[in-house]
């Protein structure tokens, strides 16, 4: 598990929802040929509304053209991030994309319980609101030990909570090589 | 201290005398229900996570049903229904449900109920966020991934949250106007669609257990709306019937106690209640039907594991008997038992089939359809600017097709009523 995890922010708002991080249409696509894979990242986020897209401006798609993989590596959302079906595609898109962290002040409990058990994404709740202070590119540092982040754009640090019992799942790299580590399977 | 009835099943479940909220547990499971989207990558997973030694824990409790994408040409849609059904070949699988043949049934939530896989006391898991519609049953059912589903199918075990539980009592007589659409909408305008995360949502009161059981499965069925973990009903004299219907007379029956400790109690009195619509984009974004009453639309839909059960069909078609809609309108039963009752049940006479077909509605294949979007050629599905009104269970940006489209949801009487004038109107207006 990295400790320390640098890149560049995308903003979002509240209530991103998995239709907006992956839209039903495109869930026909094999998740374990490499190649079909990359569709996922090329319609990451692909419904989130255009003017909201990218905050505070907006209008910053996450993927550049017929790209799969974006220049943000960190996902700034609001709260309830994640809501709405059970797809795992959801947090598979946003890796497959090249993202390492979400930070949001809330989850919807599949799409947190996908993250860390599939190991996709490490899903780091915030203490509090940050998506109205990070801007869409900002450099952002997250820092595992010490759970926070820091905005090199300008030295702001924020806490985040402790991942407490998930941790070791998170470090494991998932729910299989968890239950490995522990002899259950 | 008492125990609500989720935490009890989840004590059974976890093999402990006593559970609290907030503890993770290893559960066993009953049931796990998958179906065309997760369950090709969720086999990918288990096989590649068992690899040579990978092994179906209890074959009898897998249940398959292919429901998404169905009537479709879309050859990557099609390439997963064949992956479940060599699946299903390969490993000798009894419960699957074949696109094609006689045993086809329709979207998973409805078709658990139908056949018996809905137990009280049990505990269903499900590659879908609806699977929380089955707590209707006294169960606790939620939904979770494809990594967690292929760690279920080969061990049958899970770790799972203990939530805390939230009350949602509804006194008095049920108005005719009213459905339990309504009543969910209530409930989501008031604590929004984070309210309930991580959390049991009981429902509870004489109005809840006025209802039939495909109502009170519109309640449950929307929880995950909330966020909630699951939402779940107590068993009465309905559930049993409905059970020893199908057969099914040998389950446990939990209830919570009268000491139990919940998060947060909520009171209503359905009296006080309206017909409601949650506006674009969030199920939690309610009005009145009234406050937005003559709003145009271009299409209706009544469908879904939410809004296409035959209860709902009874409502709509009460409405619609010898009118004409004003604009496109689809039926599209959850299930082919239920596309069988609307040509068997009859309203003076004639057949709910007949009653919409003659009023110009549209009545598709039983499957999950337009509720979630799907392939460009999935009927149903919203283009352009459509503006849609819906027994559906999400209208978030782009949720029913196109990202322009505008989506509300409703009840069966409102969309009915709306579908007769072409506007959102309200279904008081003609009952």
């Amino acid at each position: 598990m990295e400790k320390k995890i640098i890149g560049k922010a995308y903003v979002l708002g509240d209530n991103i929802d998995t239709d907006q991080i992956i839209p039903a249409e495109h869930l026909v696509y094999s998740t374990s040929d490499p190649e079909e894979l990359k569709k996922y990242g090329h319609f990451a986020l692909s419904s989130v509304p255009i003017e909201k897209a990218g905050l505070p401006e907006g209008g910053k798609p996450f993927i550049q053209g017929d790209d799969y993989h974006s220049e943000y590596s960190i996902v700034i959302g609001g709260s309830n991030f994640g809501c709405g079906s059970s797809r795992e595609h959801a947090p598979l898109a946003l890796q497959v994309a090249g993202v390492k962290v979400v930070i949001a002040e809330s989850y919807a409990r599949i799409f947190y319980r996908n993250s860390v058990d599939g190991g996709f994404v490490i899903p780091y709740e915030c203490q509090s609101k940050v998506n109205d202070k990070i801007r869409t590119g900002d450099v952002i540092e997250v820092d595992v030990d010490k759970n926070e982040i820091t905005n090199h754009e300008n030295g702001s640090v924020y806490k985040l909570n402790p991942l407490g019992d998930v941790f070791q799942i998170v470090e494991a790299g998932g729910l299989f090589e968890y239950a490995r580590t522990t002899g259950m399977i | 201290m008492g125990m609500t009835i989720t935490e009890k099943i989840l004590a059974k479940a976890a093999r402990r005398e006593n559970v609290k909220a907030g503890d993770n547990l290893w559960i066993d499971v009953d049931v796990l229900m998958t179906h065309d989207v997760c369950g090709p990558p969720t086999i990918a997973i288990w096989k590649k996570e068992f690899g040579e030694k990978a092994k179906i824990w209890d074959k009898e409790k897998l249940v398959i049903f292919p429901d998404h994408y169905i009537f479709t040409k879309n050859p990557h849609a099609n390439r997963n229904v064949d992956i479940l059904r060599q699946f299903a070949n390969d490993y000798d699988i009894k419960n699957y449900y074949d696109v094609g043949t006689e045993r086809y049934k329709g979207v998973c939530h409805i078709a658990l109920a139908e056949e018996g896989y809905d137990v009280p006391g049990t505990v269903l898991f499900g590659t879908d966020s609806h699977t929380c519609t089955s707590g209707a049953f006294g169960m606790f059912a939620t939904g979770v991934g494809n990594t967690d589903a292929a760690f279920i199918l080969g061990t049958g075990k899970i770790w799972e949250k203990i939530p805390e539980s939230m009350k949602f009592t509804f006194n008095g007589k049920m108005p005719n106007y009213l459905t339990a659409k309504d009543l969910i909408l209530q409930i989501l305008g008031d604590i929004g669609t984070d309210g309930a995360t991580y959390r049991a949502m009981e429902f509870d009161g004489e109005s809840i257990f006025s209802l039939s059981m495909f109502e009170r499965m519109t309640l449950t069925n929307m929880a995950i709306e909330a966020g909630g973990m699951n939402g779940i009903i107590a068993v009465d004299e309905a559930t049993k019937k409905y059970l020893s219907e199908i057969g099914i007379t040998d389950y446990k029956i939990f209830e919570s106690d009268s000491d139990a400790k919940y998060h947060s109690t909520y009171k209503y009195d359905v009296s006080k209640i309206e017909p409601l619509v949650a506006k674009p984009h969030s199920p939690d974004n309610r009005d009145t039907v009234r406050n937005v009453q003559g709003t145009k639309l271009t299409k209706c839909y009544i469908g879904s594991c939410t809004g296409g059960k035959i209860t709902d069909f009874r409502y709509a078609a009460g409405l619609l008997f010898g009118k004409q809609v004003k604009v496109t309108t689809f039926i599209v039963p959850a299930s082919t038992a239920i596309a069988k009752q609307l040509e068997e049940e009859t309203i003076s006479g004639v057949s709910l089939k007949d009653i919409f077909e003659k009023s110009g509605c549209i009545i598709a294949e039983s499957s999950c359809a337009a509720c979630l979007g799907g392939p460009s050629d999935t009927i149903g599905r919203s283009v352009d600017g459509d503006v849609v009104i819906s027994t559906t269970n999400r209208n978030f940006p782009g949720r029913m097709g196109s990202k322009k489209s505008q989506v509300y949801l409703a009840s069966p009487l409102t969309v009915a009523a709306s579908a007769i004038t072409g506007k959102i109107t309200d279904p008081r207006e003609f009952l």
